[in-house]
């Protein structure tokens, strides 16, 4: 715990006060320049319809209303589906895939990182590869592997491959060459641990931050899931995907798709936040390297 | 020869246990991304129109593609020019903030951080930048600079073939912030405050060489990590300039080898071709990424 302290100190090195407030500035102006879409987003779901229509539109909402959130609901309720089918479909897919995907990855991530094996340096390398082809032409021979294996207007055929993302795998590879001293495992290993109880009780803790990370990135990508091409069922449609529907409503709809739109950024966004806090808390916790 | 072999299954059969833990993960791995990739660049080298079989056509889509197409000449420049600007400052962008990030408070340091990647999680990216761009002199870009006296007159920021590139590359930039900024934080946690101590002692005597000579090395895997994601996001710059510029844009000042995909593979229904695209890309990045390992392994030295 003392080598804690080390980085809390703030007088390691002499910087001044000047350079200090220097920082935190840039950080701060930058900052403010990412944020402005997110205001926007925020700001356009509470706008009234004529406030919506301003040319320039303005960044911050005059006179906030819920009218946009109503909308939503008059038009589900003609259709026969009710949002909340979707809500629990794409919980469903969102909570299946970032779990087994979390799960999987770091299994795998840690015996390449960790083991020597014959195929290891082929495995490693083909998954890096697989990161740099780019997805849109791949769209044809997938649909017919899902068709051969029954997966078409099935969930399975957004959350299997969900499991086996390369960019995941990758990650907690990477996390577990820096994070995980091969020290501690050859200590668990004479204390007699067998593999699961390493990967469950050294590496994950050890790793947190890796997989809160994953946990950000793979919950974004899920939930933006329409998946209309593999799935044309009504009762299936994720969120996204019968939203999607709404969006392109025409003018008469500019509202609705405003306050749509923060719905569907607003889970990821939660998660960002609750996971990112629990990453920079974990600092504390790594004085257990010593 | 036999012996070798032998000497290998006895080490498969020693690590049958490292099998078992990537088996889940790899098996799903070829069925879902390794096979549909390679089908991919097998139909590369055939006529496929999506309606009728593909047919054999040897390596005629690239030859086409290298001497008869100028568009994709052009967009391969493009790309190049594009590239080369945003993967290394987005890549030097997203460490840097996150280095600069390290020291500050917990609560302030969230904060922080969910705003600057607030564009990669806000949906409604290009709508702002579209504004902002807009060529008449309700632009807010152009209506500040008019107010200014700068210009005189409006300018059309996304037709003009003179300013659509540095556009394309500006909004590209300011959405760099992504996947490689989100794994340094992460990554920073990691670095062993031992070393840090052990530094001290040794002589580090600022900042600087606390980041070159203990900070960078030990975060060698997430820069290896954050330098593929980079990458990829560079060569795949097509989304930003249709949006802004449309598609196609002007003079196709800012077709991208992406956007030249879409076309063929999406609106013409030209599988092959695309795929024989899909392909080259593939190789332009796998090169550049060899390149780039090259000049990390001399970080920290």
């Amino acid at each position: 715990m003392a080598a804690h302290n080390i980085l809390s100190n703030k007088s390691r090195y002499a910087r001044s006060v000047f350079g200090n407030v220097m920082n935190f500035l840039i950080l701060l102006i930058v900052a403010a320049f990412m944020v402005i879409p997110m205001i926007y987003t925020v700001s356009n779901a509470f706008k009234p319809f004529n406030e919506l229509f301003i040319f320039p539109p303005k960044l911050i909402v005059m006179n906030p209303t819920f009218d946009n959130f109503l909308g939503i609901n008059s038009i589900l309720r003609q259709s026969w589906i009710p949002l909340v089918r979707y809500i629990l479909n794409s919980l469903l897919v969102t909570g299946i895939g970032v779990l087994g995907q979390i799960i999987l990855a770091s299994l795998a991530g840690f015996v390449l990182s960790k083991e020597q094996f014959p195929g290891r340096d082929f495995l490693n390398n083909i998954v890096v590869l697989s990161l740099m082809f780019s997805g849109g032409v791949t769209a044809i021979p997938n649909y017919i592997i899902f068709a051969k294996l029954g997966m078409i207007n099935s969930h399975l055929s957004l959350i299997l491959p969900a499991f086996c993302n390369s960019l995941g795998l990758f990650l907690m590879k990477q996390f577990i060459d820096q994070m995980v001293p091969m020290s501690l495992l050859e200590a668990a290993r004479i204390d007699g641990a067998g593999e699961f109880r390493i990967y469950f009780n050294v590496v994950m803790p050890l790793c947190k931050p890796a997989w809160l990370t994953l946990l950000i990135f793979s919950f974004q990508s899920l939930w933006s899931t329409a998946g209309g091409t593999y799935i044309y069922d009504e009762q299936l449609r994720t969120l996204p995907s019968a939203l999607s529907t709404m969006i392109y409503g025409g003018i008469a709809r500019a509202g609705v798709s405003a306050a749509v739109a923060l719905l569907l950024v607003l889970p990821p966004t939660i998660t960002f936040i609750l996971s990112q806090s629990n990453v920079l808390q974990t600092m504390a916790s790594s004085g257990m390297k010593e | 020869m036999k012996v070798k072999v032998f000497h290998v299954l006895q080490q498969i059969q020693k690590k049958k246990i490292c099998y078992l833990f990537i088996a889940p993960f790899f098996i799903l791995f070829f069925i879902f991304t390794v096979l549909p990739v390679l089908s991919a660049m097998g139909l590369s080298l055939t006529y496929y129109n999506v309606l009728e079989l593909p047919r054999f056509i040897g390596l005629e889509n690239y030859i086409q593609m290298f001497f008869y197409d100028d568009l994709f000449i052009k967009a391969l420049l493009n790309t190049l020019t594009m590239a080369m600007v945003i993967g290394p400052i987005g890549f030097l962008a997203s460490f840097i903030l996150s280095w600069m990030l390290a020291e500050l408070n917990r609560g302030i340091r969230t904060t922080l951080v969910v705003m600057l990647y607030a564009p990669s999680i806000s949906g409604n990216l290009f709508l702002v930048w579209s504004l902002i761009f807009h060529g008449d002199a309700y632009g807010y870009l152009n209506s500040t600079l008019m107010n200014m006296g700068l210009i005189e007159q409006p300018i059309q920021w996304t037709t003009d073939t003179r300013y659509m590139m540095a556009v394309v590359i500006l909004v590209s930039l300011w959405m760099s912030l992504g996947t490689s900024f989100l794994s340094f934080i992460a990554g920073l946690q990691g670095v062993d405050l031992n070393q840090i101590e052990a530094g001290l002692i040794d002589g580090v005597r600022n900042r600087w060489q606390e980041l070159w000579y203990i900070i960078l090395p030990s975060m060698k895997p997430q820069l290896l990590f954050g330098s593929v994601m980079s990458i990829t996001a560079a060569f795949s710059v097509g989304a930003v300039g249709a949006a802004l510029c449309g598609e196609p844009s002007v003079d196709y000042a800012v077709h991208t080898i992406i956007n030249h995909l879409n076309d063929h593979g999406i609106t013409r229904y030209e599988m092959g071709y695309a795929c024989a695209i899909s392909t080259v890309l593939f190789f332009m990045m796998v090169i550049s990424n060899k390149l780039i390992h090259k000049i990390l392994r001399k970080v920290g030295t």
